[in-house]
């Protein structure tokens, strides 16, 4: 793949050029601080590509406007925080509901409520799991690095457009502000996983036989799209059978789906006696001890950093537990992904966490101590 | 972790501290280095205090945030006062000072380097905004942390447009501070130098 | 009538008849004025997009054989304003309940008519929440009673098209179910119209609102709502006090103001297909 030279980018603005370089022409969204700078680099990119802008008057709105832009057949996005998350949450339940492909970054901030706006927290991982109301499917990234930053956004275009569900991307401000060396590829144009666009003659919608492209409005198929329950082509339902029927399709495609969902890097020893399991920033943190561990002095440590948060990834995390003795859980909140952990490993190793929630990251000390612990 | 540095920069919003970070940081990345870039938000870095820090290295870069700063330029009394007592390695971090708005104390132990830079930036150029550049030349002289003529160009690119050479030229200034050794070991001379 | 069994043919979704609205309601009237004036229009069906809200008025983009998206409880316009920026061709008629565009979509109301993006938005009154079972709204007059408002609310109630006016609309008329032909003619004008348009179509409900309000049956709701309007020609010229207790219908306002849909493309240089072909 052509490269350019290395440039200096921040990861709200790495997010940006990814959702760019996947085919993204739509934003709508509004200020939020930690992640201003993503709709701002959206307002000085887009005009220029032929797409649109839009800041709207609420986060409410801005979620519905791109669900609206999506459904005309634009790739969309938008970025937010906390508390913006939280007002986006019917909104990105409908999209779930009505599977219109969008993707929705929040830049994780101290809270609960307004909380401290300018530090970071991971505090967000439950909410973005159960954030809307009812049993539903959702896929969450987190990335741990601007050049992360960027192909999770890119991946998350994508995917959100093959499987027609909404990804969200849980960025920390630590990420989202913070400035790397990165490598952008030249030919933005590679990044656009290309989704069908001829429509089979018996195309339903909805198809319960399996995945099925939207088409655009405007094209002479005159579907229904709704939020409530709905046959296989959009109009609405509340026969038990279709019910149940359409809410284990929407599960099942993402299960189907599991490989190119669920994704995770592991580094260390072969057969660690103490794994780390973290996420996002703190995966910068646990990447510092473990390195100096494993690669200077070949301790029995390893790390599994998730870039995937949900759909959990269950299978990972049980085949360290069987090796390992100890599994450490650090997050930047009282604990949240450690409760999915515990569910999987099932007692087959210990589980230790390692919180923190004062608004400062979490420090490679504070995890080499607690690790040296289970190493003597 | 022995090629990493750890440079914080501080002194009040407004003094250009941010922007100068990201040209250091671009400048070492131009260099063939790995960066990483953090700074102070909110409220704070528009009018109260700013500081920005960079870590640079050879090696990949895990933990973004400063710990056991290298390098330390404080541009005004408040950040010398908060940030002086962060050294960990006192006597191997180098400390950079404007004189113009920093006079101490300045403890024997810390070999606090004081330079007139906004002074300068005042006198010589007619343009106290280019000191956060004359600073980059001075702590760049002070510490080679990147190549020299890698760093003027990084300044032509990202100094704000048509004020390149005029930022070149204050960085050059700072090269100049630096040699001709204003900066002392000890500041008890600082005040003789305003 | 050959014409009426084409349109219904064409435009309405027989297949997902009869309705869900109750005996009386004023649901249907105010959908067929909307797909005559779609004919009247003469829009490629392609093109015309039907959006709704939450409510009893909003199950009619079921029933409409277009695209049609029924979305959010308030938010049919922030979803319509991000379709019409994405695709600027399409013709979209949002409809809404008085609840639904007034007070929990209250804040995209006046910002779509701040934007005067080109969407119509068809406000269905009937004074009430229909499908929750009769609480009041924005739009039910001081005085009368609802199940939340037992006895009256005391409340103001807004007018819809001094609210969309003030807030940057560029065309506002108002009908009634009563007046089918004229709402019919309304809601055609307003889809010329470029930007964003209001027509205010009082509706009765019978069930929830005409009952606890003894305002009679469906019938006598009709009649009611005809007698008791005036058009904005015969009103003109009329004395204040000739006109108290009527309601104003027609074409209240209509100003030419740049259309943000328009300008943002042409501020960014791109053409706007005239229509989408497919």
């Amino acid at each position: 793949m052509p490269e350019t030279k290395p440039v200096l980018m921040q990861g709200n603005e790495a997010c940006a050029e990814g959702a760019i370089s996947a085919g993204v022409r739509f934003y709508a969204g509004y200020p939020i601080t930690p992640s201003t700078e993503v709709a701002e680099r959206m307002a000085a990119r887009l005009p220029d590509l032929g797409g649109v802008f839009i800041q709207m008057e609420d986060e409410i709105a801005s979620m519905a406007a791109v669900i609206g832009a999506s459904i005309g057949g634009m790739r969309t996005i938008t970025a937010t925080s906390g508390p913006g998350f939280s007002l986006k949450q019917e909104n990105i339940g409908y999209a779930i509901m009505a599977e219109i492909p969008c993707v929705i970054v929040d830049v994780q901030r101290m809270g609960p409520s307004t909380g401290v706006p300018t530090a970071p927290s991971q505090g967000d991982v439950m909410q973005a799991r159960w954030g809307t109301h009812g049993d539903h499917p959702v896929i969450v990234f987190s990335p741990s690095s601007v050049y992360e930053t960027y192909y999770l956004t890119i991946a998350a275009v994508n995917l959100s457009q093959k499987l027609r569900q909404p990804v969200i991307l849980l960025l920390d401000e630590v990420i989202g502000h913070m400035r790397e060396k990165v490598t952008i590829p030249r030919d933005s144009k590679l990044m656009v996983e290309k989704v069908s666009d001829k429509v089979p003659a018996d195309w339903k919608p909805y198809d319960e036989k399996g995945l099925t492209p939207l088409v655009p409005f405007g094209f002479g198929h005159y579907y229904h799209v709704t939020g409530l329950f709905h046959d296989q082509y959009g109009f609405p339902t509340g026969d038990p059978p279709q019910v149940e029927r359409s809410l284990d399709r929407i599960h099942e495609k993402l299960e189907k789906s599991r490989d190119e969902v669920v994704l995770t890097n592991y580094i260390g020893h072969k057969e660690p006696r103490v794994v780390i399991v973290t996420y996002g920033c703190s995966v910068r943190s646990a990447r510092a001890v473990v390195k100096k561990a494993y690669w200077n002095n070949r301790q029995p440590v390893g790390l599994l950093s998730l870039q995937t948060l949900w759909p959990f990834p269950d299978r990972e995390v049980k085949e360290l537990a069987k090796k390992a003795d100890v599994i450490i859980v650090p997050e930047m909140n009282m604990g949240q992904i450690i409760s999915e952990v515990e569910r999987h490993v099932k007692g087959e190793a210990e589980v230790i966490p390692l919180n923190r929630y004062d608004g400062e990251m979490i420090s490679p000390d504070q995890i080499s101590d607690l690790m040296g612990r289970w190493l003597s | 972790m022995g090629n990493r540095q750890e440079i914080l920069l501080t002194g009040a919003g407004g003094q250009g501290l941010i922007l100068a970070s990201i040209i250091l940081a671009q400048a070492a990345v131009n260099d063939n280095k790995n960066v990483v870039q953090t700074q102070s938000y909110g409220p704070e870095a528009r009018g109260g205090a700013s500081m920005a820090g960079v870590i640079i290295d050879i090696d990949s870069i895990e933990y973004p945030k400063v710990v056991n700063p290298t390098v330390l330029l404080c541009l005004n009394q408040a950040s010398f006062n908060k940030y002086l007592p962060k050294i960990k390695q006192v006597g191997e971090c180098v400390v950079i000072v404007d004189s113009t708005f920093v006079s101490g104390p300045f403890r024997e132990e810390y070999k606090v380097q004081s330079y007139p830079i906004t002074q300068m930036a005042r006198e010589k150029l007619g343009k106290e905004v280019v000191a956060n550049m004359l600073a980059l030349g001075v702590l760049n002289a002070a510490t080679g942390l990147v190549d020299r003529e890698i760093f003027r160009e990084s300044i032509f690119e990202l100094a704000p447009k048509g004020s390149g050479e005029l930022n070149q030229e204050a960085f050059d200034l700072g090269y100049h501070l630096y040699e001709q050794g204003s900066g002392r070991d000890v500041g008890q001379s600082a005040q003789t130098n305003q | 009538m050959a014409v009426i069994e084409q349109l219904t043919q064409d435009f309405l979704r027989t297949k997902k008849l009869p309705h869900i609205w109750c005996p009386g309601c004023g649901n249907g009237i105010v959908t067929a004025a909307l797909v005559r004036a779609i004919e009247r229009a003469d829009y490629d069906q392609r093109d015309v997009v039907i959006v709704s809200g939450i409510g009893c008025s909003s199950r009619a983009a079921g029933y409409l054989n277009f695209n049609t998206l029924h979305t959010t409880h308030g938010r049919a316009l922030a979803f319509a304003t991000g379709l019409k920026m994405a695709r600027p061709e399409l013709k979209l008629f949002v409809i809404m309940g008085d609840g639904d565009c007034s007070a929990i979509g209250g804040n995209h109301f006046i910002h779509s008519a701040r934007r005067n993006i080109d969407l119509n938005a068809i406000v269905v009154n009937n004074h009430i929440y229909g499908m929750t079972g009769g609480q009041h709204s924005p739009l039910t007059p001081t005085g009368k009673r609802a199940t939340t408002a037992p006895r009256g609310t005391l409340e103001r109630e807004f007018n819809l098209l001094d609210l969309a006016r003030g807030a940057g609309s560029t065309f506002g008329a108002r009908g009634n179910a009563a007046q089918p032909r004229q709402l019919e003619q309304l809601i055609a004008r307003a889809a010329k119209h470029k930007g964003f348009s209001v027509v205010e179509a009082l509706s009765p409900c019978p069930i929830a609102y005409g009952r606890r309000n003894k305002l009679g049956g469906p019938v006598d709701m009709l009649k009611n709502m005809k007698e008791s309007s005036i058009s904005i020609e015969r009103a003109a010229g009329k004395e204040d006090s000739e006109l108290e207790g009527k309601t104003i219908t027609g074409v209240i306002y209509q100003d030419e103001v740049p259309e943000y849909a328009a300008e943002y493309y042409y501020s960014i240089g791109k053409e706007i297909p005239v229509n989408t072909g497919g």
